[in-house]
């Protein structure tokens, strides 16, 4: 009996398709392979707020009237210039001139009054209808010029209308776009294989057609973070943006094939109190846990030292920052102090979502509360669940999430049945005037006061604002290392 | 045999019905809701019942469930919520990638399985059988998860030989077969331990029969009696657990499609789930339970195939 006789053939083949075969050939360098953590569902930027939807279409197959730099500054798009009245409440929209959609269609004021009518319709699912909101009319005034009047004064509204919520769609592919997208950007939509891969194709009659650099773009969904370590390590990847494991930094930095660059975003990670309920409807309470707890031990531990910590509402990077961090500088005997004098003992419960940044967070905190004398009961919760049990239906202490969205510190006035609980008629009125002072250095200044009264009412435990961290293959440029938005334009990228 | 068939078929139907009732029930218990999780967190209470109504989620739980049963009757299982396209179209789509890697598996199963448990059988209590014990525990006991990130590493990161994840589609062969074979090997490793084991004690068992030792005795090769007169003899629990590995094969994709990027149906209900996508769901446990109860149908034909005697109480 020699058993080694049947398998040897095995072997052979298991070892010819191994050894025999060539690597994968080098990447051409008008094309590029793109990793990207979160898998779409659909490809309409209009109907599903999956945040890689944006980052891989916006800008990119589909346009808008507006876009914005990597600062997030706002630049001109499909529209090429606007003027906007004196009150603030009309805006001329002139309109890019010779621009067709993908399907061969020609790009005209009809399609920006079909799009936004469609968004603000009764019936809309547009993920973000809020930016419709102060809209009152939108009207063609001749084909290449639309006027938008509003109701109220909106100081965010031409950086909203760079957002992929506001894309331009045509009537004819609108109801399409989910599956085959149509748009004027100077990327075609060329395939999706649902679960593994996305590829679009530079548009040739795109007005900036000359400038753009790449001819295909390769989008791979790889969700676990040791797989994406694994392709990009096997050069299957030539850049990760976003990558989510700041643990796996180390290897990558030290590794001559790679550029690694850690930027911002518009992320706040908090730990969110729910003002709605007792305990944390004391203020005594909320600033008690704000003082037990330390941010540079949490970004430490659950960051591994990636991240800058915030004191308030607001990105550090923003124009209107003020660095908050020291009003509750770690003080374990004054958060013992301020729970004895609430007659607070405990427990509280921290849900938090499976997201890594927030369940090694929650550790931490626990520990933290714990040296205070406040035991925590963490829960680690499913997604789906989080959504329901925590953001819909309130039922929870406290709970870590990350804010991307840009200029939101509107949440706080969404009112009591925002997840917050927290419902502020001072803080109401002091954002109403920040959302319609159209002056930037008279509007930071409001920023500034609203991160002030967020700070001193301690809504929130405030923790660090998530880092954008971008690795990529040593001689690609334009991948912007920090995000004002969710989208990345991927006009300016090439190999040098 | 009609009676057999009769009673299998109808133990099938009751089956899927049971799980569909299960699986609908426990979507719907489930904290979550479909819409809020396409739409986001910033979605007016507009837009979500808007979308609810689109997806047919304002009916009664009751009557969506039989209005499910009704259209699933009829070759329909709905579109899906979050990829708005037919459950049916999301499934072919898949199925190829699930399929192939869950026939790798068992392909590689029965390839190392049934030559080491008759290797070990033969050299009863001498080095081989001991090896073959010793490695079938290592087998068994190390979780694939662990196991597909160390060969990823071995063979797609330091050695290069090896794609680390992604399934590039049957149109490039060579490149199919290529990025499978670490997956199948992560997958098929536990059910190759387990079936090179049980072929080991099954072939003993029978060894010690009287019938074998009369073949040797009439001057039959020890190979011949092996393969010839041992194997197909003990080959019913064999038989029944391939039957069960096949099951845990398609079952096990779900974790090695996940650390392996491939498009199957496992990474496929993984996402579904966590988007509340009930239809997808619904319609890929039923599939699963589908694969679980023909591979038990088949098991029981092949009984009656390997062992003539059992014909007659079938």
């Amino acid at each position: 009996m020699r058993p080694l006789q049947f398998s040897l053939p095995l072997a052979g083949l298991i070892l010819a398709i191994g050894l025999g075969l060539p690597m994968n050939a080098a990447h051409a360098r008008t094309a590029i392979v793109l990793g990207i953590q979160q898998e779409p569902t659909s490809l309409d930027p209009t109907a599903d707020a999956t945040a890689s939807i944006d980052g891989m279409l916006t800008q990119n197959v589909y346009e808008s009237l507006t876009t914005v730099d990597e600062s997030g500054a706002v630049l001109p798009q499909l529209a090429t210039e606007w003027t906007v009245s004196d009150d603030g409440l009309t805006y001329v929209f002139k309109l890019a001139q010779g621009v067709k959609f993908h399907d061969g269609s020609d790009f005209d004021a009809e399609d920006v009054v079909f799009t936004f009518t469609r968004a603000m319709a009764e019936g809309s699912t547009n993920p973000t209808k809020s930016i419709f909101a102060p809209i009152e009319s939108v009207t063609a005034i001749d084909p290449h010029t639309v006027e938008i009047k509003l109701k109220r004064k909106d100081a965010f509204l031409l950086f909203n209308f760079a957002q992929g919520d506001s894309s331009i769609v045509a009537s004819e592919s609108a109801e399409t776009n989910s599956s085959s997208p149509v748009g004027t950007g100077p990327f075609r939509f060329a395939s999706w294989t649902r679960g593994d891969r996305l590829v679009l194709e530079k548009n040739p009659e795109h007005r900036e057609a000359a400038e753009v650099a790449l001819e295909k773009v390769e989008f791979r969904f790889i969700a676990d973070a040791a797989a994406a370590t694994a392709a990009l390590m096997a050069e299957e990847l030539d850049a990760f943006s976003g990558f989510p494991a700041p643990e796996l930094l180390p290897q990558f930095q030290a590794d001559p094939r790679f550029d690694v660059t850690i930027g911002s975003t518009e992320g706040e990670v908090i730990l969110a109190f729910n003002n709605s309920k007792a305990p944390l409807n004391d203020l005594r309470v909320r600033q008690g846990v704000s003082y037990a707890i330390n941010r540079d031990e949490i970004i430490d531990g659950a960051m591994y030292g990636v991240a800058v910590p915030i004191g308030s509402f607001y990105p550090p990077h923003g124009p209107a920052y003020v660095d908050l961090t020291g009003q509750y500088a770690t003080d374990t005997d004054k958060a013992k102090a301020l729970f004895a004098e609430a007659g607070f003992s405990g427990p509280l419960t921290l849900r938090v979502p499976q997201f890594s940044y927030a369940t090694r967070s929650a550790e931490i905190i626990q520990a933290q509360l714990a040296d205070a004398g406040i035991e925590v009961k963490v829960e680690n919760v499913e997604w789906g669940f989080w959504m329901e049990e925590v953001y819909k239906n309130l039922n929870y202490d406290m709970t870590i999430i990350a804010h991307t969205g840009a200029n939101d510190m509107g949440n706080f006035a969404r009112g009591p049945k925002y997840f917050y609980g927290y419902d502020d008629a001072a803080f109401n009125d002091l954002w109403k005037r920040i959302s319609e002072e159209a002056d930037p250095a008279a509007r930071n200044a409001l920023l500034q006061e609203g991160q002030h009264y967020l700070t001193d009412n301690a809504v929130h435990g405030f923790l660090f604002q998530m880092p954008q961290i971008n690795i990529q293959k040593k001689g690609w440029d334009g991948i912007w290392e920090s995000r004002a938005v969710l989208f990345q334009p991927l006009k300016d990228v090439s190999f040098k | 045999m009609g009676y057999f068939l009769l009673r299998r078929t109808l133990g099938f139907v009751l089956t899927l019905l049971t799980v569909s009732v299960v699986v609908f029930a426990v979507m719907n218990i489930l904290p979550g809701d479909p819409a809020l999780t396409i739409l986001g967190l910033d979605a007016s209470e507009e837009a979500l019942a808007a979308l609810r109504d689109q997806l047919g989620l304002n009916q009664p739980l009751v009557s969506r469930y039989f209005s499910w049963v009704w259209n699933a009757l009829q070759g329909d299982f709905g579109r899906s919520h979050s990829f708005r396209v037919p459950v049916a179209e999301l499934i072919s789509e898949r199925i190829p990638m699930t399929l192939s890697l869950a026939v790798a598996g068992m392909v590689m199963t029965l390839l190392v399985a049934l030559p080491a448990g008759i290797l070990a059988a033969s050299q009863h209590r001498k080095p081989a059988d001991w090896g073959v014990m010793l490695l079938s525990q290592l087998g068994i006991a190390v979780p694939a998860f662990w196991l597909s990130i160390l060969l990823v590493i071995v063979f797609a990161v330091q050695l290069r030989w090896l794609p680390p994840g992604h399934f590039p589609g049957w149109s490039d062969p060579v490149a199919a077969i290529r990025a499978l074979i670490l997956p199948t090997v992560a997958l098929g490793l536990v059910q190759s331990s387990v079936l090179a084991r049980v072929t080991r004690s099954s072939a003993l068992e029978v060894m010690r029969l009287d019938f074998v030792r009369t073949a040797r005795a009439s001057g039959l090769s020890r190979r011949r009696v092996l393969w010839r007169h041992v194997l197909p003899n003990a080959l019913v629990p064999i038989v029944t657990i391939v039957g069960m590995q096949f099951a845990a094969l398609v079952t096990g994709t779900i974790v090695i499609e996940n650390v392996f990027s491939l498009p199957g149906l496992g990474r496929l209900i993984f996402q579904s789930i966590s988007n509340r996508d009930l239809p997808t769901v619904q319609a890929l446990v039923m599939l699963f339970a589908a694969i679980v109860v023909t591979a038990n149908f088949i098991v029981d034909l092949l009984y009656v195939l390997i062992d003539p005697r059992l014909k007659s109480r079938a």
